[in-house]
């Protein structure tokens, strides 16, 4: 697996952990800002990554703009 | 401190708080009701003559010799039975007792060698005090009929047993009884014949149930029972108190040392996680501390494949420094990280961190606490508002129904297993608490000597949330729920978001039986009884924090303990059993990559800026790298040099090859450690470490309980970890000046609220505290969140149960699943040095009979292990304590080294990873695998070193 299909693979599992959260999207993104360091966040931000489930791709849009 | 033996008050203290007051020789004494005359002279200062009395152990009345004369009672009743009175008079000391006891002794001195001078016990036995106590002068009877013939049995690889020397007062079959709950010893025959044995006539201690905790050595009045260093090195002369640095009990114990040289580990009767008790890690296994494969010169080398050259402390600390310095330049500082150690000392972890974050200028540090408890840290938190336990561990005793799940306390937490046992078997009249064990092997405390679990859910490894949501389903919809708690100190929409979650159908015992394997009636009847039964308690381990639902599974824990109003009291709470001894307090200490100490987030201004002022430089306000992704930003080519104080990340991190991976691609690996262990077979500094015996600090054991580590020999590479630390710092720039670790107290005090009232000095005088010590709780907090939540209101978090990707198929049958054993301690690398190899020299595969069968193994045959990511080789265990279709294997040995099988896959928030659940196929086998191989040529290679060149 390489560092990117795992980084996404742990943002599509911490956006299948928070779905009961009432803002599941904020969530994840709010978990990924204070657990990840800057480099990992640069990475799930780039263009072009895919396999990211609905809730975890709308997540890492929330963070784009701040990565 | 010159020698003396612990106080020893003949019985134990009765608890009460009602006082009584009596006449004892004419001088008035007021006790606790309930003590015996015994424990009320003791107290006083009157040593009443004994032999079969200890304050270990509940009174026998079998030696008569504490006879003694009551006012108006008829007779010489033993003191050690009889409990003190209101108003009663008692002498002690009369011309008739003496001439009793006289009498007693000299039956006991004639069927006894008397060769005192010689014996490994002189100067140090209750016997030869006794005889003196009573004035034994000479002894009438002829030795004709003696027990002096019989022959030592010497199995144990700790102490020794000489029937001829046994005084039959039953201390030691009693302290395995009582004290440990192993219930290995017997007193066979009765009146002169009565003999002890292990277990059965023909066996010894080494092959008897026996599991080597040393209580009854502690318990023998004379030399029957004696610990093997005493009989080589002889009596100690001096002690030190100080606490153990194998697991997250933190037994305290007295050092008892002649000159610089450790005689024995007693456990030490004041200390307050243990009372007195111990295991055989603690007790025993200390040989590694002098091990000759301890490293004790500081070694350098340019490249891996290079050999290693010796060099002095300088030069390795100045290469170390000026290789950091160079690869930041090269780099950037985000290039660089480090890892504390859950081994080493509070202060010393403190330090690491602070060179991180103040010397590298980054947040890349993270502790091997990542890789076991770091969900708690989230989940907890999360619900509760603190990282830790809520209990002390004598909260146990008032529990009325225990649930243990994830965890193998007789195997892992042996002290605190033997505490938990006493609570689970009747005792006077009470009934035992009743039992929940949730784990898919048959742990030793599904049915041991006097406790049968009521309920053993043997689930599917993987489904643990599922079970607890299951539970949760079945004590809301049933109406269990403690609604008046609820009501008090939870958010009440929360709590109705989460009980209308838990109710629904999909969450049904019925529904998730084919998910967790487990019967839907008896899931039913668990949760039924622990909502019924009175305090519950639930006590939990890494079989629930190394999943990819690790966080989630804490916080079900959470959700189960406030539905039922289990939190707040003694008795009760959520109990995490931590792994080593300081992963407790490695994660207080700020180890991990977004949190300073005190878990306050490095995001948050104010509490950055106060460090900022003590440490007088600017922090990097975001968060580092963790263990797993610093590895891959290795591969990556981001982060280039790591620090690593007292871990083996090859050894103990999952996907060895990937961990092998990011070591490789790195340019500069600090290794600072007891042995060249598997990871400096990647390192290109090594810096020796220091035992817990040759240091000062200390550590927080898993009740939040920080206690005082004392140095009792100087560190035998010149220095302690802190002071190595330091000078690293220093070489970098940084201007550190601590003279004592104590002063790395201070410091922590000073920036951590939850630690302000904490120092050496305070430790000192209260014998250990129990964090939060500030100025609400000058004298710490054994029970957490007794008014309130310290979040505010508890949190009920919604945990939807979400399979692991690592999925069983038609390549990958089984699951595997692992953990550790009773004599050795985690990678082994300590214990692997002593003589607790006897016990278990291999890692070995446990299979159920019919997986074994179909694949034609049998019990001690080599099997191939493999997973997706690699494959290793070991013999099979074949039992039926494993469910069919899982398998399990301990990770003590490099040899096997059972993470090569193990994925990358963690738990979704910290990613702590899924040790406990891999897709693995069984097949046999005739030899090692290709990665053993690869090891052992690499391993070999690397481990050399280079006497030819002086240092440079
Ligand atoms: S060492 Fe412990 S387990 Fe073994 S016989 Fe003595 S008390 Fe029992
Ligand atoms: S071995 Fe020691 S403790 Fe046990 S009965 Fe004999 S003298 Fe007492
Ligand atoms: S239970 Fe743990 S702390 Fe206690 S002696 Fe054993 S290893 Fe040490
Ligand atoms: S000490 Fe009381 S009877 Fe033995």
């Amino acid at each position: 697996m390489t560092h990117l299909e795992k980084l996404v693979m742990m943002a599509n599992q911490i956006a299948q952990n928070l779905t009961h959260e009432p803002d599941p999207a904020a969530a994840v993104a709010a978990h990924i800002r204070l657990f990840w360091d800057p480099r990992m966040r640069a990475m799930i931000c780039a263009e072009e990554v895919g396999g990211l489930i609905p809730t975890a791709k709308a997540a890492v849009a929330l963070i784009r703009p701040a990565a | 401190m010159t020698y003396q033996p612990q106080a020893d008050y003949g019985t134990p203290a009765s608890g009460a708080h009602e006082m009584v007051t009596l006449i004892i020789d004419g001088r008035e004494v007021t006790v606790a009701a309930g003590s015996s005359i015994m424990r009320a002279a003791a107290e006083q200062g009157t040593a009443i003559p004994k032999l079969c009395a200890t304050d270990m152990l509940e009174s026998f009345g079998s030696c008569r010799l504490c006879l003694v004369e009551i006012d108006g009672v008829n007779g010489t009743p033993a003191s050690c039975t009889t409990p003190v009175a209101p108003g009663m008079v008692v002498h002690t000391q009369t011309p008739r007792l003496q001439k009793l006891r006289k009498g007693v002794m000299e039956l006991y001195i004639s069927d006894h060698p008397l060769d005192c001078l010689t014996c490994a016990a002189n100067g140090d036995c209750e016997l030869q005090d006794q005889a003196g106590a009573v004035g034994l002068r000479d002894v009438r009877y002829a030795a004709d009929a003696t027990h002096l013939g019989q022959a030592k049995d010497l199995s144990n690889p700790y102490f020794d047993f000489d029937p001829a020397k046994c005084i039959a007062c039953s201390r030691c079959v009693r302290a395995c009884d009582e004290v440990q709950g192993t219930l290995a010893l017997t007193m066979e025959h009765r009146g002169f014949a009565s003999k002890i044995s292990a277990g059965l006539a023909s066996d010894d201690f080494l092959g008897s149930e026996c599991v080597s905790c040393g209580a009854c050595v502690q318990a023998c009045p004379t030399a029957t029972l004696i610990e093997k260093s005493v009989v080589e090195i002889g009596t100690p002369d001096r002690s030190v108190v100080t606490t153990c640095a194998y697991c997250g009990v933190g037994c305290t114990f007295r050092a008892e040392m002649r000159g610089e040289q450790l005689v024995r580990m007693v456990p030490w009767k004041e200390g307050k996680a243990n009372h007195g008790h111990s295991c055989v890690k603690g007790r025993f296994a200390w040989g590694y501390a002098q091990h000759r494969d301890r490293v004790l010169k500081p070694m350098i080398r340019a490249s891996i494949d290079q050999p290693w050259r010796e060099v002095e402390w300088d030069e390795a600390i100045q290469y170390a420094a000026s290789e950091l310095q160079r690869i930041s330049a090269q780099y950037g500082r985000h290039a660089l990280g480090g890892i504390t150690s859950s081994r080493c000392t509070n202060e010393e972890t403190f330090l690491v961190q602070k060179l991180v974050r103040a010397g590298f200028g980054n947040n890349n540090v993270d502790t091997c606490a990542r890789v076991c408890h770091s969900p708690t840290g989230y989940g907890l938190k999360t619900t509760f508002g603190t990282s830790a336990g809520t209990q002390d561990f004598d909260s146990v005793d008032e529990s009325d129904v225990i649930l243990v799940i994830g965890a193998n306390p007789t195997d892992a937490h042996p002290v605190f297993a033997s505490r938990m046992k006493r609570r689970l078997r009747a005792q006077n009249g009470r009934p035992g608490a009743r039992l929940i064990v949730i784990d898919p092997r048959r742990i030793d405390l599904v049915r041991s000597p006097h406790i049968a679990a009521d309920y053993h859910l043997p689930l599917r490894p993987g489904t643990n949330v599922a079970v607890l949501t299951a539970m949760a389903h079945v004590i809301v919809t049933e109406g269990l729920v403690d609604h008046a708690f609820i009501a008090e100190r939870c958010d009440a929409e929360e709590y109705r978001d989460w009980a209308d979650f838990v109710s629904l159908p999909r969450n049904s015992p019925e529904a998730l039986e084919p998910v967790m394997s487990v019967s839907a009636a008896d899931l039913r009847g668990a949760a039924r009884l622990f909502a019924t039964s009175g305090n519950g308690a639930i006590y939990y381990g890494l079989g629930v924090t190394e999943h990819s639902q690790g966080s989630s599974t804490v916080m079900a824990i959470a959700n189960l303990a406030m539905a039922t109003g289990n939190i707040g009291r003694r008795g009760v709470g959520v109990n995490p059993l931590r792994g080593q001894n300081n992963v407790q307090g490695a994660c207080d200490m700020g180890s991990f990559p977004h949190e300073l100490s005190g878990y306050r987030h490095i995001s948050d201004d104010q509490v950055r800026a106060d460090f900022e002022r003590d440490w007088g430089v600017a922090l990097d306000p975001e968060p580092g790298l963790r263990i797993p992704n610093m590895l891959d930003a290795a591969t990556d080519g981001s982060f280039k040099a790591i620090y690593i104080q007292g871990e083996d990340l090859l050894q103990s991190d999952p996907n060895s090859s990937h961990v092998a991976a990011g070591l490789a691609a790195m340019e500069c690996v600090i290794v600072h450690d007891l042995f060249l262990n598997e990871t400096a077979n990647y390192a290109h500094v090594f810096l020796p470490g220091s035992t817990f015996l040759e240091k000062d600090g200390t550590f927080t054991n898993a009740e939040r309980r920080i206690q005082l580590v004392r140095k009792v020999m100087s560190p035998l590479a010149g220095l302690a970890d802190w002071q190595v630390t330091q000078r690293l710092a220093q070489a970098m720039g940084l201007d550190w000046d601590y003279a004592h670790p104590s002063e790395i107290m201070d410091e922590i005090a000073r920036l951590t609220p939850t630690f302000a009232g904490v120092s050496h000095a305070h430790l000192d005088t209260a014998g250990s505290l129990q964090w939060p010590v500030n100025a609400a709780a000058p004298e710490g907090t054994p029970i957490m969140h007794e008014q309130g939540f310290v979040r505010g209101k508890g949190k009920f978090v919604v945990t939807d149960y979400v399979p692991t990707d690592e999925k069983t198929g038609p390549r990958f049958p089984l699951l595997l699943t692992t953990g550790r054993i009773l004599s050795q301690y985690n990678v082994g690398s300590q214990t692997r040095r002593t003589l607790n190899e006897v016990w278990h020299d291999e890692d070995v595969l446990e299979i159920h009979p019919v997986d074994a069968e179909d694949r034609g193994l049998k019990m001690g045959d080599w099997v191939k292990l493999a997973s997706r990511v690699g494959e290793t080789t070991l013999r099979a265990y074949v039992t039926p304590r494993v469910a069919p279709g899982v398998v399990y294997t301990t990770f003590h040995h490099p040899e096997t080294q059972a993470n090569v099988v193990t994925t990358e896959f963690s738990d979704w928030a910290t990613n702590c990873p899924e040790y406990k659940v891999t897709a693995v196929q069984v097949s046999p086998s005739n030899g090692p695998s290709d990665w053993q191989r690869a090891h052992d040529a690499r391993a070999t290679q690397s481990r050399r070193i280079s006497h030819g060149e002086l240092p440079g």
